[in-house]
């Protein structure tokens, strides 16, 4: 069985809206069975962090060529559109 | 419901029904009060705009109001507290996840947080009302805190 997906969040201040997001991420991926590890950043130092990510969650502006899968999305913090984000990040981490 | 947002919602930070010049004025207003109940230190309202400019906090709610969220780094904070203000009319805040869309705003949460760990669940119950159309009615119908309290669910 494969370890755990890797999915780097990341936010502006790396304490608000990107604990918001790692937790509903984390909950709803247990939902569906996939083991998660998250982890917290500012989008200033997502660069060097990325590499070591199998998805990057933010829910601001980041570079485009960060080479791992990006999902930009507010879905956590307002609901909209939250089982689509959900079933985009099923489907890049499931094996 | 939401217990863990109200016990950290300061009472004197509560204005409901305000008219705002701009973003920047609601947010002044409501970290002077953060300031006030001893929450911060004097350093967090220039803070909070700076960040808010940068990296904005308004988020669509696809209904009939929007809000933002301001906050900033934790070493502005003394203690965990929130500040909201309910505005009459709307003010523009800057999409957070595409700053160069403008969002008309009249919830504002202004966030005085320290560790995001211990705070994990008043996070999670700021995102739950802001997910939640008829608390969001709730609260800008309210005139006096014990509306608030109401809407939140707690009495």
């Amino acid at each position: 069985m494969a370890g755990p997906k890797r999915v780097l969040v990341s936010c502006g201040t790396a304490i608000a809206t990107s604990t918001v997001v790692a937790k509903g991420i984390e909950e709803a991926m247990a939902e569906r069975g996939i083991k998660v590890i998250t982890r917290q950043c500012r989008a200033a130092e997502i660069r060097p962090l990325a590499s070591d990510s199998d998805l990057i969650v933010t829910t601001t502006p980041v570079p485009e060529d960060l080479g791992v899968p990006v999902i930009q999305t507010l879905a956590f913090l307002t609901g909209i559109g939250k089982e689509e984000v959900l079933d985009q990040i099923e489907e890049i981490l499931k094996d | 419901m939401a217990n863990k947002l109200l016990e950290l919602l300061e009472p004197s930070a509560v204005k409901l029904g305000i008219e705002a010049r701009d973003s920047t004025d609601v947010v002044r207003k409501l970290g002077n009060l953060l300031f006030d109940a001893g929450y911060v230190h004097d350093t967090f309202v220039q803070a909070a705009l700076a960040r808010e400019s940068e990296l904005p906090t308004g988020l669509p709610l696809g209904g009939d109001y929007n809000a933002a969220i301001p906050h900033t780094d934790v070493e502005h904070v003394i203690k965990p507290g929130l500040a909201m203000a309910t505005l009459t009319k709307p003010v523009t805040f800057q999409n957070m996840v595409n700053p160069e869309e403008a969002v008309q705003v009249q919830l504002v949460i202004l966030m005085a947080l320290d560790k995001p760990k211990t705070q994990v669940e008043m996070l999670q119950e700021v995102a739950g009302v802001l997910q939640n159309a008829q608390v969001i009615e709730r609260l800008m119908a309210a005139s006096d805190f014990n509306a608030v309290q109401y809407a939140f669910g707690v009495t």
